[in-house]
């Protein structure tokens, strides 16, 4: 009873939660151009209400209990009454805490970033909407409303990498992911149509309730679960839909930081983990998004080692830390999966708004090439940046090296093959992260007099919340310390009740003894550090620089050009589509479209042309006419 | 006073009057050119009908039909005052009301 009342003085915090951000929209979209700058405090503003308001549900919602209420019924016919309403568990409050908290420190730190930028208003109004569009996306309690959410950040995410619509290449990106996220989205609502019509409802708890009623492994939910991880792999940039993502970093910094790297591209692993049960009841699926996640992870490191841009390298890294995620969705370690969710929204976050600090020192350059040394002249910046590089390596006692090792441990137990594959993913990471870093804040700077003359440490704005992010990369991991160091895993006890109906189908937890964890942690540091004295010896003792583009060869020219994917998506889908759409267009629209519409229109020409004869202008005719007219008519009506 | 009407007048005079009304009507119509004599030949077609309302109304004892031909009038009234205007102002422009003469709106 206390819970219920507990639960029921939670409702209207729960429901204005995501106003707020939208309030924001609408005043910054609305009256930006009267705000200036004020926007931006304004639409940053919003967020931290909803994130106290995030805070304070995380407070007060009573140990396991989860809030489902329905706002207003929606659609309703027949049988089916699909409802419009928030879940407030234990997974949705930590996504909520993730997506205000972080966004609220990246809303700060675009004050800073784009201060010149003439769009300034526009830019927080976009923000605005995709926080509340993430917001509707992850206190859903249906895929529906879920489903509102999903395309909404889509739409968000378009929007903000087109940011610099003058620009052709940027407006192409946003295409590009717009474009490859309605091919995962026809997966989701494939999916979502199996589920209305096989359990006749849409919300978390019908769909659940139905699908255990089915055994385990039956081909309808295998079906739908494969359907659900299309939309997965679209969002969240999984091979083959994930050439969207790097192309995405086209948008201002601190977009690929919070829709790009932090929430929008982790919500097809939370929308999984949401359907845990679902995934747990289709082994087959699980087998499929483990590796998917695994390739992704091994594909897109190998591709990082190769780029040169700042972000670009940063992008790859993402796409390959979101296969880490997958893989261990697939494990069934649905916590493990969502622990390193939060981990890399700080890490990453941070790695990306660092990169942005040092884009704003370069006035604008992103390539790699240029940069080195920069230590000395942006130190907090470099300072933050070490500390990210070091959790994504996995470098104890980083946020990275607990989620990652964690992920790894599952892997050994279960699967050995796994556990090789994404140990050498790691190694690549933490390869690739210490070139970045070692290019760019090492030596001595390669860049023009100009460019020397004018780098400079960023404004306080885009310090600080660099500061705090890196305060939590640093220190997240201690929520999710592992059994050996004698701590409760915080993280994976809190998410416990959310995951509990899906542990009965996942067989037994494989428990490590310590000496194996031990053993497990011992290589994953030895590797990463063997990778980042790999980096040191290449890029600081030999003064290794990449190559000009046009000088590479062999493999490493395939690496460098993203093995070809972008082309080989050219040549086998996009030309053959306009190839066939030139057919289309002779033969379907020129030749029989047009012939309907031609002739109609002749038809009705003609029709004009021969009955206007009869508008002879003489009256007597018309009034002739008329009796006649009416003489028929009489003569109908008499006789009928 | 409906017997009195009834017996020096039984309903079919009534209609063959205004039957012969509206022909002439339908007649001039038809056969004059002059648009001020066709409208004329208009109206006696409306008062025809309207005499065969007042009749049938008051063979069937009911003054519903001889109240609907009040408003006829006031309407027809209303009409002719439109139409002549128009009239006067095509002669006035013209110098003829011949509608032989008035054929310009056409194809």
């Amino acid at each position: 009873m206390d819970n219920f009342l507990a639960l029921t003085n939670l409702i209207i915090p729960a429901s204005l939660l995501a106003l707020f951000p939208l309030l924001g929209f609408f005043v910054t979209a609305l009256f930006g151009k009267y705000l200036k700058h004020a926007a931006g405090w304004i639409a940053s503003g919003m967020i931290l209400i909803s994130f106290s308001i995030s805070l304070y549900l995380f407070m007060n919602l009573p140990g396991e209990a989860a809030l489902n209420f329905n706002l207003f019924d929606w659609i309703k016919w027949g049988s089916v009454n699909l409802s419009f309403g928030i879940l407030i568990d234990h997974l949705s409050l930590i996504m909520l805490l993730v997506v205000t908290g972080i966004g609220f420190l990246i809303h700060i730190y675009s004050i800073g970033y784009m201060h010149h930028d003439e769009g300034f208003t526009r830019f927080f109004s976009y923000l605005n909407l995709f926080i509340f569009f993430m917001l509707v996306l992850v206190m859903a309690n249906s895929y529906l409303v879920m489903f509102i959410g999903w395309e909404g950040v889509g739409l968000c995410s378009y929007l903000l990498i087109g940011f610099w619509f003058k620009n052709d290449a940027f407006n192409d990106a946003a295409k590009k992911a717009f474009i490859m996220n309605r091919i995962g989205d026809l997966g989701f609502l494939m999916g979502m149509f199996l589920m209305l019509f096989h359990f006749g409802g849409l919300d978390y708890t019908t769909v659940n309730a139905a699908a255990q009623a089915l055994p385990l492994g039956n081909t309808l939910i295998v079906s739908i679960t494969l359907f659900l991880f299309i939309g997965a792999m679209g969002k969240s940039a999984q091979l083959p839909l994930y050439t969207w993502l790097p192309d995405a970093m086209a948008g201002p910094t601190p977009v690929s930081a919070l829709i790009h790297a932090a929430t929008m591209v982790t919500a097809g692993i939370y929308m999984i983990a949401r359907s845990n049960i679902l995934y747990a009841m289709a082994p087959f699926t699980m087998e499929v998004v483990m590796w998917v996640g695994v390739a992704t992870s091994i594909f897109a490191a190998i591709i990082g080692m190769k780029q040169n841009d700042i972000k670009k390298v940063l992008a790859y890294s993402t796409v390959s830390q979101l296969g880490l995620m997958f893989a261990a969705l697939g494990m069934g370690a649905f916590e493990s999966g969502m622990f390193h969710v939060v981990t890399h929204a700080f890490f990453k976050a941070l790695l990306f708004l660092g990169a942005g600090s040092v884009i704003h020192a370069m006035g604008g350059a992103q390539d790699i090439r240029q940069m080195g040394g920069l230590a000395k002249y942006i130190k907090i910046t470099w300072f933050t940046f070490l500390i990210a590089t070091l959790a994504i390596s996995g470098i104890f006692p980083f946020a990275g090296f607990f989620s990652k090792d964690e992920i790894l441990a599952v892997a050994f137990a279960s699967h050995k093959e796994v556990w090789i594959l994404l140990s050498i993913s790691s190694m690549i990471t933490a390869f690739y992260m210490f070139r970045l870093f070692f290019l760019t804040f090492n030596t001595s700077f390669r860049g023009t007099e100009e460019q020397k003359h004018h780098l400079h440490e960023s404004p306080i704005t885009m310090t600080l919340p660099l500061s705090i992010l890196a305060v939590f990369a640093a220190i997240a991991g201690f929520w999710g310390m592992p059994a050996v160091f004698g701590q409760t895993h915080f993280f994976a006890a809190y998410l416990a009740p959310v995951f509990e109906g899906s542990k009965q189908y996942l067989g037994e937890a494989h428990e490590a003894s310590h000496a194996t964890e031990w053993m497990l942690m011992g290589i994953a540091t030895v590797a990463a550090l063997f990778s980042i004295a790999v980096a040191y010896a290449l890029y600081i003792s030999k003064k290794w620089l990449p190559e000009a583009d046009e000088e590479t060869t062999g493999f490493a020219k395939w690496v460098a050009n993203k093995f070809y994917i972008d082309e080989f998506y050219d040549k086998v889908i996009v030309k053959p589509l306009l190839v066939v759409s030139d057919i289309f267009f002779v033969l379907i629209d020129k030749l029989i479209i047009d012939l309907i519409v031609m002739a109609t229109a002749w038809i009705v020409g003609f029709t004009g042309r021969t009955i206007r004869l009869a508008q002879t202008g003489n009256t007597g005719l018309y009034i002739f006419a008329m009796v006649i007219g009416m003489m028929v008519l009489m003569f109908f009506q008499l006789v009928y | 006073m409906n017997t009195v009407v009834e017996q020096a007048n039984p309903q079919n005079w009534y209609l063959l009057l205004s039957t012969i009304l509206f022909s002439i009507g339908v007649m001039g119509v038809l056969m004059r050119r002059n648009a001020l004599i066709i409208l004329m030949c208009v109206e006696l077609m409306l008062n025809s009908v309207n005499l065969l309302l007042v009749s049938f109304s008051a063979y069937a004892g009911n003054t519903d039909g001889q109240v609907f031909v009040f408003f006829i009038m006031v309407v027809a009234a209303a009409e002719v005052a439109v139409g002549l205007a128009l009239l006067v102002s095509i002669y006035r422009n013209i110098g003829t009301t011949d509608i032989d003469v008035l054929s310009k709106l056409k194809w």
